[in-house]
């Protein structure tokens, strides 16, 4: 159950786009971890959106400092936190995947491997949004952005998407887990869950860009849906070094199915969509799907 | 109170341990190290009540100092050189957001070529970032100016992050006699940091470092130029109060037999005692001389400045670092705030030692002149 | 002039900013067909659909999600 509070932690009148997948994900989040917490952002979409001096969207107190640092900021209000003995508060920090995946995963890996009491969810919308829709360390394979655009040499990315969730259960930490805005029940669990858990959590949460992906507003828990079913976007926990599926389609669709509905996957040829196939159900077998 | 020899960096660990920092996110460099040692010994050892938060990069230390300032609690931490390179971004930053942290740099130049010797081009070229700047002179001044330094930044009237910066090596790996304050006497020149402006609480939510449009952004950094003029009267009321509790003054400049001069030397940092022996010297055999030591560049103590210097004829500024095509920051400064004959010298980069051999070179070329900036000890082949 | 460092000490003002504004399209429901799976409510990416399922037209944008997701199609679009 998706618990609805009489109050949203993140106020109505942000500036996110009509659909925004960010909007939904950090409501939830917050929703599920209550008004006893602590935000961290970094600059992105989230941040820009929410925060347009002098109003700001968030009702749990915030702090944002820069792009690339979301992590270390994360860490001084940790400590500053329990050296005071506020040890009951949660602290999460917010980065979208070019703040998560590039410019701050420096500052992310050394958050998570010292230990700190905290959760990090990565709003993984799979492009630089917030500037324009530019390639990140995220965008998948075939997608066009543009700094990885179609043209006469080129069929838009040609790199796979970095596997960011399993470079963070590298680390050790105690809770990793991707999550989905289109299945709200087993992230509100998954953020629960890395609340709970003493020690540094993360949670990699795909949330389809109506903007930058290329489909009407309305489709963007669709969109998440048809990810998850395709098994383009796989959902699963590692919980102290366990890994689980944690939601299992009936029967996987064709990933044709997700792509053609993008403006982003629209160009490609037969041969690449293929390429794509074989790609996600090496992945799906690899992690027993 | 008790008198002991050490380094300025033992010296800056021990004025951070009485002034009881709650974070600490630090970053070992060179010559800076051994601050981040004794400060985590101290942690080690209870002596210091604080998480000590060992980051990755000096990028991570400020932004985590930034994250637990903003939180609302006392921080500290320390780098040098190519550290608060890597941190630039985020000292504009903490500025901005008005976190007031210290931090003290252990100044040392920069690369290329690579280089860990001392001059002061690293907290030179963060001059602009909004934080105050206090250069000193010996391991005394920079454990008094630590402390001083929380004070002032805490100030309602300021809230702008402070930087000590003393010389790599010359003081940080310079053992001298130093007396350590007792720590309740410094209880009672600096009580716990108690900030209004900004705290992150669930009890109390507010959002810390927002985005602003054209409509605010001028006025954020106006106030913070309200806060580095509010900042002159602080320190010195700072000073005078430590004065009255320590017994030591200080203030934002510190004349040196200026009052008759004719000419006067103007430099920061340890550079001051050499020149200070040559200015004795110099008197001795006639001349008209003094030296006025900045302690305080940002803010630039410009009253402070005329005062001092408006008896003399020409003034020599000394500069351990350099803007390409216009001589030193300081005597840039000076060129444009001081309505004098003024003359830059450019010395030290790179840990070259300045020699009083130097500073009589800079006198001589300051009563006779050759040009405006003179690059002194400057090996041409 | 602006507060010390830009902070903000009435969060949740973002309300002050009607985005209902932006909407070109207006999600009606109809409660005879609701079966309270409150899906509209989960999904709605501005907080603007109540626990009794009534839609705040101050900042609903108009996204269409919430019609998308409804199992029982009992919201409606319709041109402003």
């Amino acid at each position: 159950m998706v618990d609805i509070p009489d109050k949203d932690l993140l106020a109505p009148g942000h500036r996110g786009c009509a659909g925004c997948g960010a909007s939904i994900g950090v409501k939830l989040a917050l929703n599920a971890l209550g008004e006893n917490t602590v935000a961290i952002s970094a600059t992105g979409c989230l941040e820009v959106m929410t925060t347009p001096y002098p109003e700001s969207a968030w009702e749990v107190p915030f702090i944002h400092v820069a792009f690339e640092n979301s992590g270390a900021v994360a860490s001084g209000v940790e400590a500053a936190l329990r050296i005071q003995g506020k040890d009951d508060v949660n602290v999460v920090a917010f980065g979208g995947d070019g703040g998560t995946v590039d410019i701050g995963l420096q500052s992310l890996s050394g958050a998570m491997e010292r230990g700190h009491n905290m959760l990090y969810i990565c709003y993984d919308n799979e492009a630089y949004m917030n500037t324009g829709i530019q390639r990140s360390g995220a965008t998948p394979f075939g997608a066009t952005t543009t700094t990885s655009p179609q043209g006469s040499a080129s069929f838009g990315e040609d790199k796979p998407k970095k596997d960011m969730p399993m470079i963070m259960a590298a680390h050790g930490i105690p809770y990793v887990a991707t999550a989905s805005i289109a299945y709200p029940e087993d992230f509100v669990n998954k953020v629960k869950k890395a609340a709970s858990i003493e020690g540094p959590a993360y949670i990699h949460l795909q949330q389809p860009c109506t903007t930058g992906w290329g489909y009407p507003s309305e489709k963007t828990i669709e969109m998440g849906r048809l990810a998850v079913e395709t098994g383009s976007w796989i959902l699963y926990e590692i919980e102290n070094g366990e890994f689980s599926i944690t939601f299992t389609p009936e029967e996987r669709k064709p990933v044709k199915e997700y792509l053609s509905q993008q403006k982003r996957f629209r160009h490609l040829q037969d041969e690449q969509i293929e390429k794509i196939q074989k790609y996600v159900d090496a992945q799906c077998s690899e992690l027993g799907l | 109170m008790v008198k002991e020899v050490m380094t300025s960096n033992k010296a800056v660990a021990e004025a951070v341990r009485l002034a009881k920092p709650q974070v600490i996110p630090v970053y070992p460099i060179t010559p800076q190290t051994t601050i981040s040692e004794y400060l985590a010994q101290y942690v080690a050892d209870e002596k210091i009540a604080a998480k000590y938060v060992k980051v990755e990069s000096e990028h991570s230390a400020i932004s985590a100092a930034v994250g637990a300032s903003g939180a609302g609690v006392r921080v500290f931490t320390a780098t040098s050189s190519q550290g608060l390179m890597l941190m630039h971004e985020i000292l504009f930053a903490a500025a901005g957001m008005r976190t007031p942290f210290v931090l003290a740099d252990a100044n040392r130049a920069i690369s290329a070529p690579l280089n860990i010797w001392n001059d002061q081009q690293d907290s030179i070229a963060q001059r602009d970032a909004g934080w105050l700047q206090i250069y000193v002179e010996n391991a005394q001044e920079a454990l008094d100016t630590t402390l001083m330094a929380y004070k002032i930044s805490e100030n309602p009237d300021v809230l702008l992050p402070s930087m000590v910066c003393l010389d790599g090596f010359i003081l940080t790996h310079t053992v001298e006699p130093v007396e350590i304050p007792d720590q309740e006497s410094v209880d009672k020149f600096l009580p716990p940091y108690v900030p209004e402006h900004a705290y992150l609480d669930p009890k109390e939510p507010m959002s810390i470092g927002n985005f602003a449009d054209p409509d605010y952004y001028t006025e954020a950094r106006y106030a913070m130029q309200v806060a580095m003029d509010n900042s002159i009267e602080v320190i010195q009321k700072t000073c005078d109060e430590f004065a009255e509790i320590f017994g030591r003054q200080y203030g934002l400049v510190e004349p040196y037999k200026t009052e008759d001069a004719d000419i006067i030397f103007v430099a920061m940092g340890s550079l001051c005692s050499t020149i200070r022996v040559i200015v004795d010297q110099l008197r001795d055999q006639g001349e008209k001389v003094g030296l006025l030591k900045i302690r305080a560049y940002r803010p630039f103590p410009v009253e402070a400045i005329k005062e001092a210097v408006k008896n003399c004829e020409k003034i020599a500024v000394i500069d351990k670092n350099y803007s390409f095509g216009i001589g030193g920051a300081l005597y840039s400064d000076m060129k444009v705030k001081i309505d004098k004959e003024i003359y830059g010298f450019i010395a030290g980069l790179g840990g070259r030692d300045i020699t009083p051999e130097y500073i009589l070179e800079a006198y001589e070329k300051t009563k006779v002149p050759e040009k405006d900036v003179t690059w002194i000890g400057l090996k041409e082949e | 002039m602006v507060s010390i460092g830009c902070v903000i000490k009435n969060p949740g003002n973002s309300r002050n900013n009607k985005t209902g504004s932006w909407r070109t399209f207006k999600p009606i429901l109809d409660k005879e067909k609701c079966i309270d799976c409150d899906n509209c409510i989960i999904f709605c990416p501005d907080g603007s659909v109540n626990k009794q399922h009534d839609i705040d037209y101050d900042f609903c944008k108009g996204c269409g999600i919430c019609a998308n997701e409804c199992p029982s199609d009992a919201i409606e679009m319709v041109k402003e």
